[in-house]
């Protein structure tokens, strides 16, 4: 009996998928061994629920809040002097902020900010290392003497990123920009780049040596098709515990950045890291004013580090059992 | 060794060229173009048309990246606008503070680091376990900057156990021969003025070391545990050694090498950090002046002060991975 090629190419992909070696049909998958290891972590309870609630606040908090949190009343009601700024009170749980505006507003207010923040740049960060480090796996892992080549040229450009120290990086790329919020988004998303991109590439390479991906090959699946339908997926759980350990850092460098004056210059809209870094002048007067969106920064990189590392080791296959 | 020696340094060129294509593009990009970081604001447009002319900022890109590198390779690496010295002489003036800053934050870190890991991971679970890996999770989760307000606050400010601010008591008028103000002090043997350095170092040394400190913890707990469990050790155990032997010779020797080589990885740390923590205490190094070279828009200190880092950065890496092949022969066979 003969075949039309094309059936016959599908029949054989369809071959090399039952015959690719599937954590799911050795008994339990990957991720749901890890979910069921997650769950007796306590590390990991503490550090979900941190984030659950961090995400609660940002996410219905701005609805709730008591007053406006860029309305000047401080200072049009005159309670704003030189050298007093009032604190704890009943109307103004939190006191008044250095320009007259509710402080606890803006603490709620500025936790969706801060995670808007930290998500967008560790978007930023993981799509262009997925993108640099994947062809580069690939290319390693399937492609002769050319894919080397591409693989090599590739990781020279991450080797330069990873030339300077990263707050150095971000500075550099945030004052080649230009102050503006996006800007600080894209700083300290480029920061991250080298570290995507190396973690899929070598994650991916040692994939490729596996007898799953040697079936498909034999069997005539192309090798586009084999990086991106094997491969990556078998690859990518180093990658996504590295993004919740990113959103951590990503958080605190944006903090950073605004310390160096690089920061978003519209400081009207409330976020952590630019509130910590205007009460600096503040600090003899109300020390407050930088303490409260500091242990926001800390329980929130706190949260997202117990829930990155747990996850680590959920998905260690050294540790599983 | 020396071909190993010799592919590591012939690998820098590539990063290098990358990073001088960066800073030419950068330059371009100011607003106003490159005479504006030599001019500053208060340019004529007669003096811009000069300087354009005389720096050659008429003629094809190539051409200029060209000079542009030629001057990098001699060091030139032009001049500050907020101070009018070469960026090379503020760079060496402010270069000895940041190393022996960075030097106290990674003799904290090793010095606590180590011990405190290694204790961990032989009492696995105990309390002292619990409360480094706990407390080494922290440590990576707090702004530097905001630890460095902190610690001043409390232990300058309030208890007045340290200075405040600055490298050294300006009252004290030491000779200053290299600019390390410690090495300065021994050499002379002013101790008053060594004593007084030292003790401007610790605050800011804490600070900075606090990431560092963290991320030996973890990396020595982690490393100890593994070799813990190591066929050679259950043999050595087997052979009759005593308990102290194994740990010396087979347990802590193995579980040094990451260790050594998170060493490089720290220099970037401690580098990013120290432009946070030199701010706070008005220490006066590289870190500080980048700061200001950021607040007063002074391109070419933040332009070559970030190249001359690069270079060093990867000297260091260098020197890491040589000193790592010869601590562990395995690495020198790939």
């Amino acid at each position: 009996m003969t075949l039309a090629p094309g059936k016959k190419k599908e029949k054989l992909e369809r071959l090399a998928e039952l015959s690719a070696v599937r954590d799911d049909e050795q008994g339990v998958s990957l991720w749901r061994e890890a979910m069921r290891r997650l769950r007796r972590n306590p590390a990991a309870i503490v550090g979900a629920s941190i984030l659950v609630v961090f995400v609660l606040v940002a996410v219905v908090g701005p609805f709730l809040v008591p007053y406006d949190p860029v309305d000047q009343s401080g200072i049009r009601e005159g309670v704003i002097k030189p050298g007093s700024i009032p604190g704890t009170s009943g109307d103004h749980w939190l006191g008044y902020d250095h320009q007259g505006r509710d402080e606890f507003s803006r603490l709620i207010v500025g936790a969706r900010q801060t995670l808007i923040v930290g998500i967008v740049s560790t978007l930023i960060g993981l799509t262009i290392g997925v993108l640099v480090g994947g062809v580069a796996g690939a290319a390693a892992g399937l492609g002769g003497r050319w894919g080397r080549l591409v693989d090599s040229v590739l990781m020279r450009i991450v080797d330069m990123l990873l030339s300077l120290p990263s707050l150095l990086l971000a500075v550099s790329v945030a004052a080649l920009l230009g102050p503006s919020l996006v800007t600080v988004m894209i700083a300290v998303g480029v920061v991250s780049v080298p570290i995507f991109a190396r973690l899929l590439r070598g994650s991916m390479i040692a994939q490729a040596n596996r007898d799953y991906v040697l079936a498909a090959s034999s069997l005539g699946v192309r090798n586009t098709k084999i990086a991106i339908s094997h491969i990556v997926p078998n690859s990518l759980a180093p990658v996504i515990v590295q993004a919740t350990l990113t959103l951590a850092t990503a958080i605190i460098e944006v903090a950073a950045l605004s310390f160096l004056g690089l920061g978003n210059p519209d400081s009207t809209q409330p976020e952590w890291g630019l509130m910590l870094a205007d009460a600096q002048i503040y600090l003899d007067v109300r020390p407050g004013l930088a303490i409260y969106p500091a242990l926001g920064i800390i329980i929130t990189a706190l949260g997202f580090t117990l829930l990155g590392e747990a996850m680590r080791e959920a998905l260690d296959p050294k540790l599983r059992r | 060794m020396f071909r190993f020696i010799v592919r590591r340094l012939l690998q820098l060129i590539p990063t290098l060229f990358g990073l001088s294509i960066l800073l030419f593009i950068w330059l371009h990009r100011l607003p106003g173009g490159p005479e504006t970081a030599l001019l500053g604001e208060r340019g004529t447009p007669e003096s811009r048309a000069q300087i354009r002319e005389s720096l050659g900022l008429n003629e094809p890109l190539l051409i200029q990246y060209g000079r542009f590198v030629k001057r990098l390779v001699q060091l030139d690496l032009g001049t500050s606008i907020s101070t009018k010295r070469a960026v090379t002489t503020e760079f060496l003036q402010r270069f000895p503070g940041t190393v022996e800053l960075t030097i106290t934050a990674m003799v904290i870190a090793i010095g606590l680091g180590i011990p405190l890991g290694y204790l961990a991971a032989r009492r696995r679970g105990s309390l002292l376990d619990q409360a480094s890996v706990g407390g080494s999770l922290l440590g990576t989760c707090i702004p530097i900057f905001f630890l460095a307000y902190v610690l001043k606050a409390i232990f300058a400010e309030n208890l007045g156990w340290f200075p405040t601010i600055g490298r050294q008591d300006p009252t004290i008028n030491a000779t200053h021969i290299t600019n390390f103000f410690v090495l300065d002090g021994l050499l002379t043997r002013e101790w008053d003025a060594a004593a007084d350095a030292i003790w401007h170092l610790i605050l800011p040394g804490v600070a900075l070391a606090s990431i560092p400190l963290a991320i030996i913890v973890r990396i020595t707990r982690a490393s100890v545990l593994e070799v813990l469990g190591e066929d050679f050790v259950r043999t050595a155990e087997a052979k009759g050694l005593t308990e102290r032997t194994v740990r010396r010779r087979h347990v802590l020797r193995n579980a040094m090498l990451p260790v050594a080589t998170s060493i490089g990885l720290l220099t970037g740390l401690l580098l990013s950090g120290a432009v946070l923590t030199e701010t706070v205490f008005a220490f006066s190094g590289i870190g500080a002046f980048i700061k200001d070279a950021i607040s007063n828009l002074d391109y070419p200190v933040l332009m070559g002060f970030i190249m001359i880092i690069a270079v060093i950065f990867a000297l260091v890496n260098l020197l890491v991975d040589v000193s790592y092949s010869l601590i562990d022969p395995r690495v020198r066979v790939r």
